[in-house]
């Protein structure tokens, strides 16, 4: 049977298309929401300040699905992750802010409280994996335990009550942008920098998928048409050059699309390169097999509940510096957000498989929607019924796709 | 009357015919114009390798694949029948018993034989009835087992015979058992097998899918031979001409005069020796498992431990092996001459171990991901730096063992799910010997792969022997023991009771050596 697999010939556009629906539909999918939505919206989705509003906007989703691509894969989940992020909030606020409820007044700096805030979110995600990993308890009693310790620490610590303003250093994390250091370069009201970055940017996207397919040829893989290849990537550089000329007419590149695009990449780097996300995958595809090889799954598993803690402590950061004050509400709900995109963009439930792109996708996908319906005075409650749809639908047809011989 | 007997025999009608059936999934033809004929009251063999079809030909005839899905027809006494559903063909008494029993573990056994078909009017079960009927069904089967017991505290060999009563419940014509013996031990086997017999007295007839030969010639009255989705050929066994070997040549399609290949031991100094090592149970920690084993393994040496199931082999393999398995282990490991700590899988590596696993779907294989992954994930530093996997140095480790392996599949890039068992075990053995060890443990390494896979396993074991490492093999099959070892471990009860050299040992003289030293 397999030797006749062996000998059929390159596959044409179509099988191809076929073999890899998800990933060409996921990516339709959000161009479709965007054209769509930019239709409803008369315009006002593509404009440069509401992109830059989308991009605020997610950015802690996108920045928190990230680790929670990696506990998915590891076939566990994090619930806690939206009122961890808010309680981290909520210790920045006490750190930073003139507080008539607590004795010392701390008026701590914006760098050593995050670096503290930092710590705290990592070591909670290790201590929450530590259990996960040594004693057994499945992660979804662990994280929603947590989830309500957290909500209460947040609250006890706040009383209730709002707090801010921050330190306009800590507000840049969010709301600053990268000056315009090629200013120089061009008329007024263009931002030269974003221009040059999204070149770049794209040029490297572009450049490594070359590189990658180069390999591929080389040794003979099962390969994508040469059409879809080029349709692709011009597709994708049209993408991005197309966003940095929109950023650019607006204030240009926010410090937190920085960091978000920082994170992406690494880790992209870190899931399909390293030796770490190799044993992830590996021990979410199976993990008396892998505990076996020799992996140290303890480890693995504190490690990424660690990392997890860490990025919701960041989105937390993010969070708080966005609104300009620690609330007693922050985070809350955000979780479901989170482990939507990861679902959304192919994530499976029993683990071992995810990729970094297919979640940034179904995070921006929330995100637009969010977004779009806002713009459209659609209320909460029917944004809540359509999101919930879409999350439902887009796993039904992963299903329904992966049972179809 | 005498003379009405004969007349009635000429005319006796087959009790099912499968005629022409082709089956073609996207791009493979897994059927071709096969022809299965099975008489009343008769047990037939249906054997072939793996990946021959034999299967396939199983979810044809139960309505798995439903009527219009395959080309050709199937009567089953005397009518033509279409099965949409597997429901359909079950309803008129065709019933098959999967490898993997479809038991509920945490149900009783009485509410699995009923499970579907409860004995309940208006959605109210009753009991008592359902009570009764187990018990009469549990003793046609041979169990003495009460109904409420859970089936989670019974052995595979019951949960088995508990299938069957399930079967028998259902007023079963034809029943069909695919692979019913390949987790079971000799005299769980023996029995299922008497029992098939005890059923066609009774006039039940019995498809009996299995790769264990000898099985075949103890019970099977024809043998259908399938080869390559394609039947070769259908066996009287009654005829007297038929023996393995002649089965053997038709399920490959050549002549395996020789089962095993040969080799020139060249044994050199004692690379492992365990002294004196115990093992405790991982829950009842006060039952020894494995009770003061010595053990010693030579360079090029191919040492087998044989055992019945339950001996403690595998427990033994597992402990040893960075106690994968077992609490309170105590022993000492010596490697070169030198004690070496084995108390992590990692440390156990790196003295140089390798155990490759008897059941390599649940401990062996990432099954979802592809031939590459898998034979890199025991020694991912082998092909990266600074925790930087380099896919060019990945690529060629893959290819290099899918070729001297010859692990069949369309590409390193296949998934392991989709590959035969015997090309499944290939990745196996690729993943540990590519962590270069010096002694390696396998566990069952032939473990329901077929006839042409098992020599070429054979092949790779002898070739280990000859770079100079040192190669346990635990097995349950006797022939395959003799045939490969040069010395062989006879285990019983947690503990060695036998020592003898290949050359010497037998069959019988394994199985007295086990007899001997029950409740020592």
């Amino acid at each position: 049977m397999t030797d006749i697999a062996a000998k059929a010939e390159r596959p044409s556009i179509m099988t191809f298309v076929k073999a890899n629906i998800r990933d060409y539909a996921l990516l339709l999918s959000l161009a479709a929401i965007m054209v769509f939505f930019q239709i409803t919206t008369k315009g006002i989705l593509f404009t440069p300040l509401n992109m830059t509003n989308i991009i605020l906007q997610n950015s802690y989703i996108v920045i928190m699905a990230l680790g929670m691509l990696l506990i998915i894969v590891a076939g566990h989940i994090d619930l806690s992750v939206g009122f961890l992020s808010g309680f981290i909030g909520a210790i920045a606020g006490v750190l930073m802010v003139t507080n008539p409820l607590w004795p010392a007044d701390l008026k701590m700096g914006t760098v050593p409280a995050v670096i503290i805030c930092l710590s705290v979110g990592t070591a909670i995600g290790a201590f929450q994996g530590w259990f996960v990993a040594r004693f057994r308890i499945p992660a979804f009693i662990v994280t929603l335990a947590g989830m309500l310790v957290y909500r209460g620490l947040m609250i006890a610590m706040l009383s209730g009550r709002n707090l801010g303003p921050f330190p306009e250093s800590f507000q840049a994390l969010s709301n600053g942008y990268v000056p315009d250091f090629l200013a120089f370069m061009a008329p007024q009201g263009i931002n030269m920098f974003a221009l040059v970055v999204g070149a770049i940017v794209t040029f490297l996207i572009i450049w490594s998928n070359w590189k990658a397919r180069v390999l591929e040829q080389a040794h003979g893989m099962a390969e994508e048409p040469m059409e879809l290849f080029y349709a692709r990537n011009v597709l994708i550089a049209a993408a991005f050059l197309a966003f940095s000329w929109i950023m650019a007419n607006h204030r240009g590149l926010p410090n937190v699309l920085i960091t978000m695009f920082a994170l992406v990449a690494l880790f992209m780097f870190i899931t399909t390169r390293t030796t770490f996300g190799r044993r992830v995958y590996a021990m979410g595809g199976n993990e008396k097999a892998a505990r076996l090889s020799g992996l140290n799954t303890e480890r693995i598993t504190i490690a990424i509940f660690a990392i997890m803690g860490a990025l919701s402590a960041l989105a937390g950061l993010v969070y708080a510096a966005r609104l300009n004050s620690a609330q007693p509400k922050a985070g809350a709900g955000l979780e479901l957000d989170v482990i939507a995109a990861c679902f959304i963009g192919g994530a499976a439930v029993t683990g071992g498989v995810g990729k970094i792109t297919g979640v940034v996708i179904g995070a921006f996908i929330m995100g637009v929607m969010n977004n779009g319906m806002g713009i459209m005075g659609i209320g909460i409650d029917w944004q809540q019924v359509i999101k919930g749809a879409v999350l439902m639908l887009a796993v039904f047809l992963d299903v329904y796709f992966k049972n179809k011989p | 009357m005498g003379a009405n007997q004969t007349a009635m025999q000429q005319h006796v009608q087959p009790i099912l015919e499968m005629r022409d059936i082709t089956k073609t999934f996207p791009g493979v033809k897994a059927l071709t114009d096969v022809n299965l004929t099975v008489m009343p009251a008769e047990i037939h063999a249906v054997v072939g390798e793996n990946g021959a079809g034999k299967s396939t030909l199983m979810k044809v005839l139960s309505g798995v694949y439903p009527s219009g899905t395959y080309d050709g027809a199937i009567h089953f006494e005397g009518q033509e029948r279409h099965f949409r559903k597997i429901s359909d063909s079950e309803d008129i008494g065709i019933i098959i018993i999967h490898q993997e029993l479809a038991l509920v573990p945490l149900l009783s056994i009485a509410e699995n034989i009923f499970l579907g078909h409860e004995t309940a009017r208006n959605g109210v079960i009753n009991w008592f009835e359902a009570f009764t009927r187990t018990r009469e069904l549990l003793k046609k089967v041979g169990l003495e087992e009460h109904p409420n017991t859970l089936i989670t505290n019974i052995g595979t060999g019951k949960q088995q015979l508990v299938e069957i009563a399930k079967a028998l419940n259902k007023k079963v014509k034809l029943l069909i058992l695919d692979e019913p013996t390949s987790s079971l031990n000799e005299k769980d086997s023996n029995a299922l097998l008497e029992l098939l017999k005890g059923f066609k007295a009774q006039g039940i007839t019995s498809i009996l899918i299995t790769h264990k030969l000898n099985e075949v010639m103890k019970v099977a009255d024809r043998i259908t031979v399938i080869r390559d989705g394609k039947t070769i050929d259908t066996m009287d066994v009654h005829s007297g001409e038929v023996n393995e070997d002649r089965i053997i040549k038709a399920m490959v399609g050549r002549d395996l005069s020789e089962r095993y290949p040969p080799r020139i031991p060249q044994i050199g100094d004692t690379l492992l020796e365990v002294k004196n090592w115990s093992v405790y149970h991982p829950q009842h920690a006060d039952r020894q498992v494995i009770k003061g084993v010595n053990l010693k393994v030579r360079a090029g040496e191919v040492v087998g431990i044989a055992g019945l199931m339950g001996a403690g082999r595998t427990e033994f393999a597992m402990s040893l092996f960075g106690r994968a398995y077992g609490t309170k282990i105590t022993g000492e490991v010596f490697m070169h001459g030198k004690p070496v700590d084995v108390s992590t899988i990692p440390r156990a590596k790196e003295a140089g171990l390798a155990y490759v696993t008897e059941d390599r779907k649940t401990f062996g294989l990432v099954l979802i991901d592809h031939i590459k992954h898998n034979v890199t994930l025991a020694n991912l530093d082998g092909v990266s730096e600074r925790g930087v996997v380099n896919d060019i140095r990945e690529i060629g480790v893959a290819s290099k063992y899918r070729k001297d392996l010859g692990i069949r599949s369309s590409s390193i890039y296949q998934a392991t799910v989709n590959l035969s068992g015997g090309n499944q075990q290939k990745v196996v053995l690729s993943k540990w010997l590519f962590s270069e060890p010096e002694v390696l443990i396998l566990d069952e390494p032939t473990r329901g792969i077929d006839v042409g896979a098992k020599y070429e396993i054979y092949g790779i074991i002898n070739q280990l022997a000859a770079e100079g490492k040192a190669v346990i093999v635990i097995s349950s099959e006797m022939p395959e023991l003799l045939g490969i070892s040069d010395r062989i471990y006879v285990m019983n009860e947690g503990k060695f009771v036998a020592e003898m050299p290949a050359r010497e040992a037998s069959q019988e003289k394994i199985m007295r050596a086990i007899m001997k030293s029950w409740g020592t």
